[in-house]
Parts: structure tokens; C-alpha cells; sequence
């Protein structure tokens, strides 16, 4: 099947202006422009059923729909932050298909009435933040960004700004605080983005992948792209893939496809052929899943991965193989969210100090059976009780490593 | 020189990004362009920053502390970061860091004899399928490096050193 999102891999050079216009590029956008209301922009995402493919898989058009318009001007924001750990799949997006995600992105602006829209990536996306600047410029050129688009009475234009290192800025709030100058640390919420966001006017957010379904959904309608995937989870995902499979890297599939045929079809199997231990479908922030034959045979779509005791999130897949030890694998996790912890809300600050003390303790054979009563104990108190989401998710591969996979802790302790 | 002086042209172009009433917005890129030739932003150019936006010097060094790609201290020309978390090190990035300790005579967080090189460990970088990988932060800005050996790498110190990335 052609690719929705991936198209770079079907379509040399997609990522030159000419090479895009050639394939439909920008008629989405024109169509909207000079033909459709922005409210009508907005309906046919809604119909389509496309999610937020940055993790929460909120549906975009309700999002979209939930601007203020009583409240003037209205900003767009791409979180192009990219940091959980195991996903890689925006950044591929922005350097080779970089049209079709701008392109997303003005078609969202003009839906809400944007004028102004902004990238936010990681600091580290610096060579990708300074191409897609050369696109944004061929755009302008090209008659696609600037005043009066198509003839019509809509302008637009598009500014990138880089972050500095901080996982909790693709928290959408965090992100505002942190594109208004300020450190990266989460509001509290209610009001949402869409009443108050960035310089307090109402403003979407949506992730680099969620943006680039939209020119597709535009040109081939929403029934078409409902075609795909399942009645829950509509159209197709990329899949990043990685830990201990032979061919790592990002899989678009429709929603629904199983762990088995992304792991061992398009992954190839296990480095060595080594049974699997554990999955991890949303990277770091993940709930372990214990692998067997029917986890294998589960199709990852939202609804139906919860069944087997984890969120898809962003679809990060992290395959873990028997040599893996949990203990390990959490003492990773969590010196990972205890550096990232932002340090506004007191549990998600000190959860990770103490938690990251009582993983190196068990890791390095130095704890006691007490101890991982007592790291279970904090991580169940802290859920519930985090300013964002980011505070929970450091949790989740805490209680279920040591909830399901509790030999690998006794051993620990033992040894 | 001042800040503003030194760069007035790139400075112009980026508070053009934000609304004049917003210009704080531009505390981060200003910051990138204050510690390009040194690599950290010194006190000067904190107080220049401060002016050129109206915000205290204190807000200037709060962003500096908070976000990881910024520093306050001179460290080497290049900084190597190798992505150590959960899905590099399940391909191997843990061993790949100690060897370049080892070939490079340093440890985590030191700089190499000639200041060429500060190797320092760093949290995921979105190159999870490219391992083991690191970013190179120097004077011409952040460059990945992916798939990479210990002979790669110091045959890019090698290059480094004659002032090549």
C-alpha cells in the first residue's frame, strides 16, 4: 500500500517544492482557501477520525473545533519536541516529507483563523529546524505562505523556534510557557489552549504526525481515510520500533495492525532469534506489556492494546528480549524523568529523586525486598497527584515492571 | 562588543518572529547566538540579553539553568553527547560510551587534554533506530552523528581537530 505519511519512501525527492506540487502538493490548501469555510475545513477532520498522533490521541477536529472566537488572535503551534524516548518518527516526517507537514499545519491555521503559526522543535533538531526554515522560505516565494493566499483575504506565516533540551516542553503547555521565553514548566489546566495559550490567545497544538494526515484527508476525504485502520483508532500510524529487533526504524501501518507483524515482518524478528520479554508500545512512559501469543496477535489500535494493559500512546515500540533485567530497565526509565522532571509540582520533583535512589540501590544489588515494596509503594502515590501527564507517565514502567514481572526484582534483591 | 552590536542583523530577524509585544519569546534564540564562539554564554552577554528584551538577568539565567543545551561554563570546543537512555543502550550505547572513555583518556563530563572534546552522557535524542549515536554541540551549532563505532569516532576527532566536522 502507498504511504499516507511516509511518502518520501514511494516518491523521490518529495521533499523539493517542484517534486511535491507535482504530486498534489498545496492543492489541499488552495482548495480550502478559495473554496471552503473554515468551519467546514474543520468538519471534514472531524469526520475523517483522526487523533492526536503525539500520544493522547484526543480527535483533532474536536480540538479544532473548541477555539475561541471570541478571543482574537489565534495562533497555531506544531509540537515538533520529539523526546520520549523511542520515538523518532517527526523527525523523519520534517526532513523528507517536510511539504505535506507544512502544508497540514496552514490548512489547520486557516480552520481556526490563525494568522501566525509556529514549530516548536527540540533544540537538538537544529539541522532539520534550519531546512525546514529554507522550505518555509520556499513556500513564501512560491505563493503559499505571505499576505493575501490565492487572492483571498487570508494570510499567513509560518516561524520556526527551537527548544533547549527539555522533555517536559512537549507537554502543550510547557511548550507555550517555553515559546513565550520562559522555563519550560507546565500550567495548570483548566483553561486549555484552545481558550487560552499562547500570550493568553486562544491556540492549537498538534503533533508534527497529526498535522501531516491533513492535506491527505483534504484531497481524499474523510471517508476515504476512515477506510483505514479501525472504527476506534481511524487510518494509519507510524510505528517507531526499536530496542532488540533486527530492523529498527519507523513503520507507517494502519491502526489495527498486530505487534507480531510489526515486530517480526517489519522488524524482522529478534536480534539472535531470542523469545520476547517485554513490549513497551509509548516508549519510556509505557506500561511493560508481558509478551505471549495473544498479546502478539493484538492489533495496536487505542481500544485495543489497553486490553493488554498499556496506552499505544505515540507508538513508540520498545521490544525488550529475555537477557533484559526489569530492574535495569526501570533504573533507566527513571534516571531518564528524574533529570527531566521540570521541578514545579512536588511529586512528580521529589517521586523521581527518591524512586531514582531506589532503582540504582536494587539495580547495583545494594536494596532489599523492603526497598521494592517501598518503590512500588512511592510510585503508586505519586499517580493521581502530578501536575501534567509527564509526572505520571515516570510511574508507569515502575508499577508494572515490578507488578509483572516480579522474579526479576527478587533476584535483584538477592543477588 | 555588545550583543546587539555584534549581531544586529541576525537579532533584527529574530525579534521579527514574535510580536513586538512578546519579544521576551526571543530569550531562546538570542541565548544560541551569545554562546556560539564560546560555547557558553558569559556574564556580558546575559546582561546584554536582559536589556535587549526588558527582562532581569535573573529570568535570562533561569532559562540558561533550566534547559540542558545551554551553559554558563566554558567547556571543550565540541560537546560530544552520547544518547545513553533505554532504547540506545538496548543497542549497545552503555559499551560504546565506555570505550570512548577509554580512547579518549576521559571521563563522563571531562574534556579531553587539548580542549578539544567534553564527552558527556544525554537523555534520548529521537535517534532510538541509529544507535549507538551522539550530537556534536559546537561553534557551528548541533550535528548528529548515527550509527556509530569507536573507530568512527575518532576518526571525526581526527577531523575535528583540523577544525572539520
Amino acid at each position: 500500500m502507498a504511504h499516507v505519511l511516509l511518502r518520501h519512501r514511494d516518491i523521490p525527492d518529495l521533499n523539493k517544492l517542484s517534486v511535491y506540487k507535482k504530486n498534489g502538493g498545496f492543492a489541499a490548501f488552495k482548495n480550502a482557501v478559495t473554496k471552503m469555510k473554515p468551519n467546514e475545513v474543520t468538519d471534514v477532520v472531524k469526520n475523517s477520525g483522526l487523533r492526536g498522533r503525539g500520544g493522547a490521541g484526543f480527535p483533532t477536529g474536536m480540538k479544532w473545533s473548541f477555539i475561541d472566537n471570541k478571543n482574537w488572535p489565534h495562533y497555531v503551534v506544531a509540537n515538533a519536541d520529539e523526546s520520549e524516548p523511542g520515538t523518532f518518527k517527526d523527525r523523519e516526517i520534517m526532513e523528507s516529507n517536510p511539504f505535506q507537514f507544512l502544508e497540514g499545519l496552514a490548512i489547520a491555521s486557516y480552520a481556526v483563523g490563525a494568522t501566525v503559526a509556529y514549530v516548536y522543535l527540540r533544540g537538538e533538531f537544529w539541522q532539520v529546524a534550519a531546512f525546514l526554515d529554507e522550505k518555509i522560505a520556499e513556500m513564501e516565494e512560491a505563493g503559499y505562505l505571505g499576505d493575501n493566499l490565492f487572492g483571498k483575504d487570508y494570510s499567513l506565516k509560518i516561524f520556526t523556534h527551537l527548544g533547549a533540551g527539555a522533555y517536559i516542553c512537549g507537554e502543550e503547555t510547557a511548550l507555550l510557557e517555553s515559546l513565550e521565553g520562559k522555563r519550560g514548566q507546565p500550567r495548570v489546566r483548566p483553561p486549555f489552549p484552545p481558550a487560552v495559550g499562547l500570550y493568553g490567545k486562544p491556540t492549537i497544538i498538534n503533533n508534527v504526525e497529526t498535522f501531516t494526515n491533513v492535506p491527505m484527508i483534504l484531497a481524499n476525504g474523510a471517508d476515504w481515510y476512515k477506510s483505514m485502520g479501525t472504527a476506534d483508532s481511524a487510518g494509519v500510524k507510524i510505528f517507531s520500533l526499536s530496542g532488540r529487533v533486527r530492523k529498527p526504524g519507523n513503520y507507517e501501518l494502519p491502526f489495527g495492525t498486530t505487534f507480531r507483524q510489526l515486530i517480526y515482518e517489519n522488524g524482522m524478528g529478534i536480534q539472535e532469534g531470542r523469545p520476547i520479554k517485554a513490549i513497551m508500545p509509548a516508549g519510556a512512559s509505557s506500561s511493560m506489556i508481558v509478551v505471549d501469543e495473544k498479546v502478539l496477535d493484538t492489533p495496536m489500535d487505542y481500544a485495543s492494546v489497553r486490553t493488554v494493559g498499556a496506552d499505544l500512546g505515540s507508538a513508540s515500540v520498545i521490544v525488550l528480549d529475555d537477557t533484559v533485567d526489569m530492574d535495569w530497565v526501570i533504573n533507566k526509565t527513571i534516571h531518564f524523568f528524574k533529570h527531566e522532571s521540570c521541578g514545579k509540582c512536588t511529586t512528580c520533583r521529589e517521586g523521581n529523586h527518591w524512586m531514582r535512589n531506589l532503582t540504582e540501590r536494587i539495580h547495583h544489588g545494594k536494596g532489599s525486598s523492603e526497598d521494592v515494596t517501598l518503590l512500588l509503594n512511592v510510585a503508586k502515590q505519586m499517580q493521581g497527584k502530578c501536575l501534567c501527564a509527564l509526572g505520571e507517565f515516570s510511574t508507569m514502567a515502575v508499577v508494572t515492571s515490578i507488578e509483572r514481572f516480579p522474579e526479576d526484582f527478587k533476584k535483584a534483591v538477592k543477588a | 562588543m555588545s550583543l546587539d552590536k555584534k549581531y544586529s542583523k541576525e537579532i533584527k530577524q529574530i525579534l521579527a518572529k514574535y510580536p513586538p509585544e512578546h519579544k521576551r519569546s526571543a530569550v531562546m534564540p538570542l541565548l544560541y547566538l551569545a554562546q556560539r564562539e564560546e560555547g557558553y554564554v558569559n556574564k556580558e552577554a546575559m546582561k546584554d540579553i536582559a536589556r535587549i528584551l526588558d527582562i532581569t538577568e535573573t529570568d535570562v539565567a533561569s532559562i540558561i539553568g533550566f534547559y540542558t543545551l545551554y551553559h554558563d561554563k566554558k567547556a571543550g570546543k565540541y560537546r560530544m553527547q552520547v544518547c545513553t537512555d533505554l532504547p540506545c543502550a538496548l543497542r549497545g550505547a552503555d559499551e560504546f560510551l565506555d570505550k570512548l572513555c577509554e580512547n579518549l583518556g576521559v571521563k563522563v563530563g571531562e574534556t579531553t587534554e587539548d580542549g578539544l572534546v567534553t564527552l558527556e552522557s544525554v537523555m534520548c535524542l529521537a535517534a532510538c533506530d541509529r544507535a549507538p549515536m551522539f550530537q556534536t554541540q559546537g561553534p557551528d551549532g548541533i550535528k548528529y552523528h548515527e550509527y556509530m563505532t569507536v573507530d568512527r569516532t575518532m576518526e571525526l576527532v581526527e577531523a575535528l581537530k583540523g577544525g572539520k566536522e
